[in-house]
């Protein structure tokens, strides 16, 4: 972390840049909060640990407006949304000095009060260069707990220890991926559609409308979310059942479809724990099996198949009935 | 607020039998917006029209409703009748409560109902229309056909008397397609090749008509009128200019001895050199190099055509070529072969060399085939006594893995022609066809037929095959029962013929795709409309020719072609079209830059450019999507991808199509 902080100071000293985007502590061990650092003073609050899941990519899209230019952060899976953002115009790649930073998996504090954790006054054994359990001081007393076992969900399906865009990099990152990344999708595929109907309808009974994952997710970039303009009339509308309401994430997953990298910043903000990244993976899944295999944010030059068009598509008699076996 | 009228057809009963619709009219009276309902027994006939502009006139209508048939069928009248009448045609809505409703249902009350429905949504809509005015595109006076078979060679003919410029592209090295492998022609008997071959040569020296053999379209661009196609014009290997056409390559070519390469001209029955012309009538009369199987391409080594050839034609360091041409219509006479056999072991087509289809036989029994014109079974070479025809293999077929639902049309009048020129050939042949139907419609058909089996006194056995079986004798037994007489007949055979199920060529469906225009289940091209416009495709400047609509003999085909011609000749002959004004607009505010709806349109009409905004007081450069009303063509393709909802369809807007649903749901 200190070669970090030494680096953007370098970097900002010597005017390479004028401001950095970076993570600064929070309230709590476990909450740091994305953040813009331009005096040498502000590097005093800089933190990157295992806490600092946070994709930074998007705030690319109001920085990259600023004068001079801006350095991210950004860890290996940050950079596929990036990439994305590149594709689709909405960042300024000249304005950006890229710091690829080292990852070894991102942890879930919901892990920790699970397994009974409480009363945390301090954390450690979550730096990046470590390799030990994390270690927490409760007014408990002291609690330990594999790395592995607190870290987020979505770092068990890692898209690997690359970066494929930046400027510099920082620090090593490990492939903490050990689990089935379309396994979840495929128990709510096994089930009738009245029992998946019932599960999301569970679900999603618990949003409360903060549109905390839509503000996150870097694939909804709006200058206005559909959501949010008197244009269309549906703004307006008054619901005739509790579960219209709750279409907003299914019309979200359309139109990131394809576009989403899989990041997972929906999920883990979620404030009501909803698994909306669920949603995302399917349309993933179903675009890897009637495509080919495809991964958003790879490549900024590459077509998306839902908005490219070849002779070799999938006819849509095959597709059709699919969502019933 | 607008003051709509609504105007419910009766449609003679087409409508009225099913639909209350004096009810309809007594229910949309009071929608918002609605100022007068009627009903008509035909809304589309003079008095009909005339009482809409009355309508127009007295109650000062800004919008009108038509509850009728399908937009497609009479939108464009009624429009006409509002612009008579001094109203925009846009503010003209079809409820189309024919196709959609009365000819669907059976029940009275849910038909009125849905019929209710209908209006009501279009209603909704129309209160949201706004008057659109039409542009104006120039059109560029040259056609493309695709195919070079009789279809397309008298396509391209009409279309080059008339005084325009056609361009024919067929992938295979010559043109003449399906037509110049025939032998004799039905009814009259005249040779195929002597009636073609004037036609081709016509079409080479027409000075209206460019040729490029063994090309393929590779890219479509563009809309009616303005087109743009990517031309493949696959490397020959020889020299067009210095060629003479005088075959001593393919004389000499080592491979033409040895007789590995199948023939595709005579369907395997004989074998060509790696460099060859695929018949000698070929037009043009340049040979092409087989790349796969030359011995050069393959090895470096051999090289002997280009040693040979007296002009020094023979180039092997010749690549494809990619030309791009501007077209005001395309026609597509892609044609047609016959089915795979594979699926019909019962008939032991890949057993036995003497079973064989009816294309074969046409090129066993032509002068200029592998036998020279002289019927012989391919196993022994001897003559055929008794000859077994098995018709409909794979036509109106039970099965769809196995066959085609459809009549293929042609078959029963070939078998008709092949059994009078055996008989005429070896007269002591016996000749037995098993058939399902046989079927004569046409001029001079049925008589045709009739003189095959009195004057030639061929077996015409009702009933159908159900195995071929050969025998250790070299003879074919062939299993099949008489449905008339209801006998089981086991027949002893020297030779079989399977008249196969004939479908579209299978290039088509890369082609229609192109295109966009669409096939059917079967891969024939669809009509505009099946009676009323029959040679044009729903993709406007698109035309059809031959057998690539459906299965049809060679007077049709040649009747349908010229009938394109004309179509083509029409739209040609105009030097504007009218453009659609249901254009893509776009929201500069809203617009993200993301470029989504650029990579879907099909047109091309979308580009991006940086311009200074003004959003609510904060003034930024933006990249912002900007349409070309000229190219767009209101496919609405960006609308739907467009995340923001900055893209919008003139007359089919986001809040029109919402409004739409929700009248339906209400």
């Amino acid at each position: 972390m200190q070669e970090l902080i030494d680096r953007l100071k370098e970097l900002i000293a010597d005017g390479t840049i004028v401001r950095a985007i970076g993570w600064k502590k929070g309230d709590m061990p476990y909450n740091p909060e994305p953040a813009y650092f331009t005096e040498a003073e502000d590097f005093d609050d800089f933190v990157y640990d295992g806490f600092c899941g946070a994709n930074l990519s998007k705030m690319m899209i109001e920085a990259g407006k600023l004068e001079g230019k801006t350095a991210v952060c950004l860890k290996p899976c940050d950079t596929y949304s990036f990439n994305q953002l590149i594709r689709e115009h909405r960042v300024n790649r000249e304005n950006t000095y890229i710091i690829g930073v080292g990852c070894r998996g991102k942890l879930d504090i919901e892990k920790a009060r699970k397994a009974g954790i409480k009363g945390i006054k301090s954390i450690s054994g979550v730096e990046i260069e470590g390799d030990g359990d994390v270690v927490f001081d409760t007014i408990y007393g002291e609690k330990k707990m594999a790395y592995k076992d607190l870290m987020l969900d979505r770092c068990h399906v890692c898209k690997g220890k690359e970066h494929v865009i930046y400027d510099e990099l920082i620090g090593q990152s490990q492939d903490t991926d050990d689990a089935d990344r379309f396994e979840e999708v495929r128990k709510i595929e096994a089930m009738t559609p009245d029992e998946r109907f019932a599960y999301f309808k569970t679900e999603l009974s618990k949003c409360i409308r903060c549109n905390a994952c839509r503000n996150v997710c870097p694939a909804c970039s709006c200058r206005k979310c559909v959501f949010d303009n008197t244009k269309f009339d549906s703004q307006q509308k008054a619901n005739v059942d509790s579960f219209e309401e709750k279409m907003f994430h299914i019309i979200r997953a359309f139109h990131v479809a394809g576009r989403c990298t899989d990041c997972g910043e929906c999920s883990r903000v979620c404030p009501e724990g909803i698994p909306l990244h669920l949603f995302n993976r399917k349309f993933i899944k179903d675009i890897d099996d009637f495509y080919g295999e495809f991964q958003a944010g790879k490549d900024p030059e590459a077509q998306s198949p839902l908005t490219d068009f070849t002779f070799e598509d999938l006819e849509p008699k095959d597709a059709v009935g699919r969502g019933d076996k | 607020m607008q003051k709509i009228g609504v105007f419910v057809c009766h449609c003679g009963t087409n409508i009225a039998a099913t639909v209350d619709v004096k009810k309809v009219v007594e229910l949309v009276r009071y929608e918002p917006g609605v100022v007068f309902a009627d009903d008509y027994m035909y809304m589309c006939s003079e008095a009909g029209q005339e009482k809409i502009i009355e309508a127009i006139k007295e109650y000062g209508l800004t919008g009108l409703v038509i509850c009728s048939c399908s937009p497609r069928m009479h939108e464009k009248t009624f429009r006409a009748c509002a612009e008579k009448a001094g109203l925009n045609p846009y503010m003209v809505e079809v409820a189309n409560i024919r196709e959609q409703c009365s000819w669907i249902h059976k029940d009275r009350e849910e038909a009125t109902k849905k019929a209710v429905i209908l209006a009501r949504a279009a209603i909704a809509k129309v209160n949201l229309n706004t008057p659109l005015k039409e542009g104006e595109s120039p059109v560029t006076k040259r056609a493309l056909v695709i195919g070079g078979g009789i279809a397309g060679i008298q396509t391209a003919l009409d279309i080059a008397d008339a005084g325009y410029q056609v361009d024919i592209v067929e992938k295979e090295p010559s043109i003449g397609g399906r037509m110049s492998q025939f032998d004799k022609t039905f009814p009259t008997l005249d040779c195929a090749s002597c009636i073609l071959t004037p036609k081709m040569v016509e079409v080479n020296q027409h000075p209206n008509i460019t040729l490029y053999t063994y090309s393929e379209v590779e890219k479509v661009s563009g809309y009616v009128g303005n087109f743009d196609v990517d031309i493949r014009k696959k490397a020959r290997s020889v020299d067009f200019d210095k060629c003479t056409g005088c075959g001593e390559c393919s004389t000499k070519c080592p491979l033409g001895k040895i007789g590995k390469i199948p023939s595709e001209f005579d369907r395997g029955l004989k074998n060509r050199p790696a460099i060859y012309m695929p018949f000698a009538q070929a037009v043009p009369a340049v040979p092409v190099i087989d790349r796969e199987n030359c011995t050069y391409f393959k090895t470096g080594k051999c090289g002997v055509c280009a040693k040979i050839c007296p002009s020094k034609a023979v180039d092997y360091e010749q690549k494809d070529e990619i030309v791009t041409v501007k077209y005001g219509a395309i026609v597509v006479a892609t044609g047609f072969d016959i089915i795979n056999l594979d699926k019909f072991g019962e008939y032991a087509y890949n057993e036995s060399p003497d079973v064989i289809t009816s294309i074969e036989l046409e090129r066993l029994m032509n002068a200029a085939g592998p036998t020279g014109g002289h019927l012989e079974r391919m196993s022994d070479h001897k003559q055929p006594k008794d000859i077994v025809f098995i018709q409909c293999v794979g036509s109106r077929c039970d099965s769809e893995e196995k066959g085609k639902p459809y009549c293929s049309k042609v078959c029963c009048m070939y078998t008709a022609k092949h059994a009078m020129l055996i008989k005429d050939h070896w007269p002591d042949t016996n000749i037995t066809v098993f058939y399902i139907d046989v079927r004569t419609p046409g001029k001079n058909f049925d008589e045709f037929y009739r003189r095959a089996v009195e004057q030639y006194h061929v077996n015409y056995i009702k009933g159908q095959v159900g195995k071929v079986k050969p025998q250790p004798d070299g003879s074919l037994m062939v299993q099949a029962a008489d449905l008339l007489d209801g006998k089981q007949i086991n027949m002893k055979a020297d030779m079989v013929v399977l008249a196969a199920a004939v479908e579209p060529n299978p290039g088509v469906r890369k082609i229609a795709t192109m295109l966009t225009a669409s096939i059917d289940n079967n891969n024939f091209l669809t009509e505009a409309h099946a009676k009323l416009r029959p040679v044009e495709s729903p993709t406007a400047g698109i035309f059809l020719s031959g057998m690539a609509q459906g299965p049809k003999d060679i007077p049709e085909t040649v009747s349908q072609a010229g009938a394109a011609a004309v179509k083509v000749i029409g739209l040609l002959a105009k030097d504007k079209l009218k453009t659609n004004p249901c254009t893509a607009q776009c929201d500069t505010l809203l617009c993200n830059g993301c470029s989504t709806c650029a990579n879907v349109c099909p047109y091309g009409a979308i580009t991006y450019d940086d311009v200074q905004v003004m959003d609510h007081g904060l003034r930024e450069t933006r990249r912002v999507a900007q349409v070309n009303l000229a190219l767009c063509q209101g496919c609405g393709a960006c609308t739907s991808a467009c995340p923001s909802g900055a893209m919008d369809l003139q007359g089919f807007s986001n809040r029109q199509i919402t409004t739409e649903v929700d009248a339906i749901c209400r």
